[in-house]
């Protein structure tokens, strides 16, 4: 079958602004949008120019904005997205170096501004820190995250702010706030709690509906705002959990990703 | 010229802990990571199933159904593990370095916990381990089934945690070695397309694996052997490149990894006639034999008329008994992999599966320090490698699954601690990199740029992996190898005649794609000049005509070195024991 892929293209050296092109693409419906990418750069076109490694939905190179929404385009088949027509974009509200390629500097320096490692000030034993297999679950679904950018592109606020730190640098906080291990939630909750941080999200919610992981980055953020007003209260000392719901038993974390769809405001 | 103390080519596991370790053992050191893609991105982790260590918190019980082990009755121990290793190896690894890695694969385990990896845990909170094929007990820690993903985004934060420099989107070239001492690397920064000189007193090869000489593979489209190569084309001999692993459970015609965790967790191979064939070749192990082992069975099946599917092409790995809960506690990701990319839903169906080319066992040869060798033991100056482009050997010529992220993780770790004590003790010079090395890395990429020809790289590219898989795969002879080494000739003949596309210099990535290309076709030919030569079966090299291992003759390993013209010239060299010899002899292989 035909696809007609109409794709973002911006070379620095030569274009002042950028342009689509159109590219038809004979594909079986099993095929994904990054074999599609592939074929036009492999027998039509060199030059246009993403990134990708993987092919698995694990190493977050290929976040695109795919028919309007950010995906991956190694794990999107093409018969899934019903169209025969397809537009690619770069991912929203990052810097563009050319095509679909974009900037990683900011995205990844809010990620480090989050200090994304444990921290604690007791020597470790001699074998592992101890956890149970519920504190492990409060942190799961975080630890899901692959750093593909599609919640923060997703994200109206990071769009007009630059400077927010945005969904998956937030997320990466509350993964470490909420690890039993971690022993500086007062001050992780400074950065997660200043500024830029948890309070500028509006719940909006496309951070959730678009992550191609299925983590819950809204949830996780509400759930910091609420830490850090605790903590602001006095209540710092204090070891309070919070609980977001957790799949029924014949649900799982895929599904529970898919029926934020339904359940997610989409703005754009 | 820039230049560091230290530069690490390769940011997955390796790299990355090498990295850690030198900041903890030598903090003011200058050391900097070189990595064509950003450290988060690389295949290390795509890993899924687990990474070994003889912790003994899971134990089998009379049935062989793991349990949870008592505290002060550890049910597996480093011995055993070594032991598992040497065997599953065919016995042709080196047994000191297996012995290290073994002894150190606690330590390291518990280190990467301290650093904060979200293992998954027993219900009295130590770290849960399962069943992997070829280990006699439960020894595999995993975090759910992206055990690899879990550590190298725990190691990410370590690098930043102590400050490393990186330089993302930066492809080297090659690796400049004067006189037996290497003196650095040339780097093309991707994002500008300059190239340039990157000096160091000591450079670290991490540079990955090379699956994407095959047309069925597990692997990243960035596993294109570049260290490999890069070390080949300045004199450093591969080792034992013959032994490539295919692993069993590649999702059907996509290739993409399932871990073997979910037959560690209990799950079934069926043939088309809905039988666990595996009774037949490993009836001890069945599914948890070794990849080798597996590979051939499924093979053997299919050949035997005993396939699934419409054609008969593949064989079913059945994860239904498990049920919906334990598939999304502990695989949930291999669940949604064949949702997303066969449509089929593991708890309700049978998920078609091929072997898929997925691990390299050969590479740059190192002692059982981390430093290159050349010949049997001559080290060269300032040059290291870890991980998966290198070749210890731990693995022999055939890997256990889980022995990859802890080669990666303990070689890692050891390779920087021997890198932290060359500098402090060896005290070398950074010495300006030769002019001719700027040159001749501008030449070799403008060179390819104007090239006029009418091939398209693609289809050199498709060529090799598809004729690679075919005539190099899990089952060779010798009239197919000998056939591949003629149709790797033509192809390297045809690739003189492509021409490219795109012009610029910024984020050219069909440049590094035909860079990525040279690399394939240059040691293809090892690997296939190492199968034809070696006339037995060991391990994941198994030969029609030679069905046999044989001790007598071929208990040695491997080195290519690359002659003037660029084809291999091949040597050996004994394997390696530790100071009191062997301490496992070699016996008959069953499982």
């Amino acid at each position: 079958m035909e696809f007609r892929f109409r794709v973002h293209r911006y070379d620095p050296d030569v274009d002042v602004t950028p342009r689509y092109q159109v590219y038809a693409v004979d594909a079986e419906g099993d095929m994904t949008v990054l074999d599609c990418l592939h074929r036009i750069k492999w027998y039509q076109d060199g030059t246009l120019t993403f990134r990708r490694s993987c092919r698995s939905a694990i190493c977050g190179s290929c976040g695109m904005l795919i028919n309007g929404r950010n995906r991956l385009a190694c794990n999107t088949r093409v018969l899934d997205l019903e169209e025969p027509e397809i537009s690619i974009s770069p991912l929203p509200g990052f810097p563009i170096l050319r095509d679909l390629v974009v900037d990683w500097d900011p995205f990844f320096a809010k990620d480090a501004a989050m200090k994304p490692y444990l921290i604690n000030d007791t020597p470790p034993p001699e074998k592992e820190r101890r956890q149970s297999p519920a504190e492990y679950n409060q942190i799961d679904n975080a630890t899901l995250c692959i750093q593909c950018g599609c919640c923060s592109s997703a994200c109206p606020v990071v769009w007009n702010n630059g400077e927010y730190f945005g969904p998956a640098a937030l997320t990466r906080a509350y993964r470490f706030i909420y690890d039993s291990r971690d022993t500086a939630t007062k001050e992780r909750l400074a950065i997660a709690g200043s500024e830029e941080g948890s309070w500028r999200c509006h719940t909006i919610f496309n951070c959730t509906s678009d992550c191609p992981k299925g983590v819950l980055n809204t949830q996780n953020i509400q759930t910091l705002k609420r830490k850090v007003m605790l903590q602001n209260l006095g209540f710092g000392g204090t070891r309070i959990v919070f609980e977001f719901p957790q799949p029924e038993s014949d649900a799982d974390t895929s599904s529970n990703a898919r029926n934020a769809d339904s359940a997610g405001h989409r703005t754009h | 010229m820039i230049a560091h103390d230290v530069v690490i080519v390769g940011s997955g596991l390796a790299g990355m802990r090498a990295a850690v370790e030198l900041k903890r053992k030598a903090p003011h050191a200058d050391i900097a990571i070189v990595t064509k893609v950003y450290p988060t991105r690389s295949h290390s982790g795509a890993a899924q199933g687990g990474i070994a260590a003889g912790l003994g918190n899971v134990r089998y019980d009379e049935a062989m159904m793991p349990v949870t082990a008592d505290e002060n009755q550890p049910g597996d121990d480093w011995m055993s593990h070594f032991y598992d290793t040497v065997k599953g190896a065919d016995f042709i690894g080196d047994q000191d370095a297996q012995e290290i890695m073994c002894r150190e694969a606690i330590p390291t385990i518990y280190e990467l916990e301290h650093m904060g990896v979200p293992f998954s845990r027993l219900p009295d909170g130590r770290i849960a381990q399962r069943p992997f094929g070829g280990h006699t007990n439960p020894r595999a820690c995993y975090a759910a089934d992206r055990t690899g993903h879990a550590i190298l985004h725990t190691l990410y934060g370590e690098l930043i945690r102590y400050n490393v420099h990186v330089y993302p989107e930066a492809y080297m070239l090659g690796v400049v070695i004067e006189d037996s001492i290497c003196r650095g690397v040339t780097v093309l920064d991707i994002r500008s397309g300059e190239i340039g000189l990157v000096g160091a007193k000591a450079t670290m090869f991490a540079t990955g694996g090379y699956g994407r000489a095959f047309k069925i593979t597990s692997n990243s489209f960035a596993s294109t052997g570049d260290g490999i190569t890069a070390a080949y084309r300045a004199g450093v001999p591969l080792e034992d490149m013959e032994f490539v692993q295919f692993h069993p459970t590649g999702l059907f015609s996509h290739g993409i990894l399932l871990s073997e965790g979910a037959r560690g967790e209990g799950g079934y191979l069926l043939n088309g006639n809905n039988e666990r064939f595996m009774a037949r070749y490993a009836p001890g192990r069945m599914e948890l034999a070794p990849r080798d082992v597996v590979s051939r069975s499924i093979y053997a099946e299919i050949e035997a008329g005993r396939g699934a599917g419409p054609n008969g092409e593949y064989v079913l790995l059945d994860l239904r008994h498990l049920g919906k809960r334990k598939l999304d506690e502990r695989l949930p990701q291999i669940t949604e992999l064949a949702r997303d990319y066969l449509g089929v839903d593991p708890v309700n169906e049978p998920v078609p599966i091929q072997p898929t080319a997925h691990y390299s066992m050969g590479g740059i040869p190192t002692d059982a320090e981390g430093r290159v060798i050349t010949g049997e033991n001559q080290v060269i100056a300032g040059f290291f490698a870890a991980g998966e482009c290198a070749c210890v050997s731990v693995h022999g010529a055939n890997r256990l699954g889980t022995n990859s992220l802890l080669e990666a993780t303990t070689y890692g770790r050891r390779t920087g601690q021997t890198i932290a004590d060359f500098l402090a003790n060896d005290r070398p010079d950074l010495s300006a990199m030769p002019s001719y090395a700027q040159n001749e890395a501008e030449e070799e990429v403008a060179e390819l740029m104007s090239r006029a020809g009418r091939e398209r790289a693609a289809d050199v590219r498709n060529e090799l992996q598809a004729t690679m898989f075919t005539n190099s795969g899990v089952f060779r002879t010798p009239d197919k190898l000998t056939q591949q080494l003629g149709i790797i000739q033509d192809l390297r003949e045809r690739f003189t005649r492509i021409s490219m596309d795109d012009k610029s210099r910024k984020y050219n990535t069909e440049l590094i794609e035909t860079l990525e290309l040279a690399h394939l076709l240059e040691f293809s030919e090892c690997i296939v000049a190492g199968a034809l030569a070696r006339e037995e079966s060991r391990g994941a090299h198994a030969r029609r005509d030679f069905p046999k291992r044989d001790d007598d003759n071929w208990m040695k390993h491997t080195l290519a070195y690359r002659q003037t013209d660029g084809r291999p010239r091949l040597d050996y060299k004994p394997v390696r024991y530790g100071p009191d010899g062997p301490r496992f002899k070699p016996e008959e292989r069953k499982y």
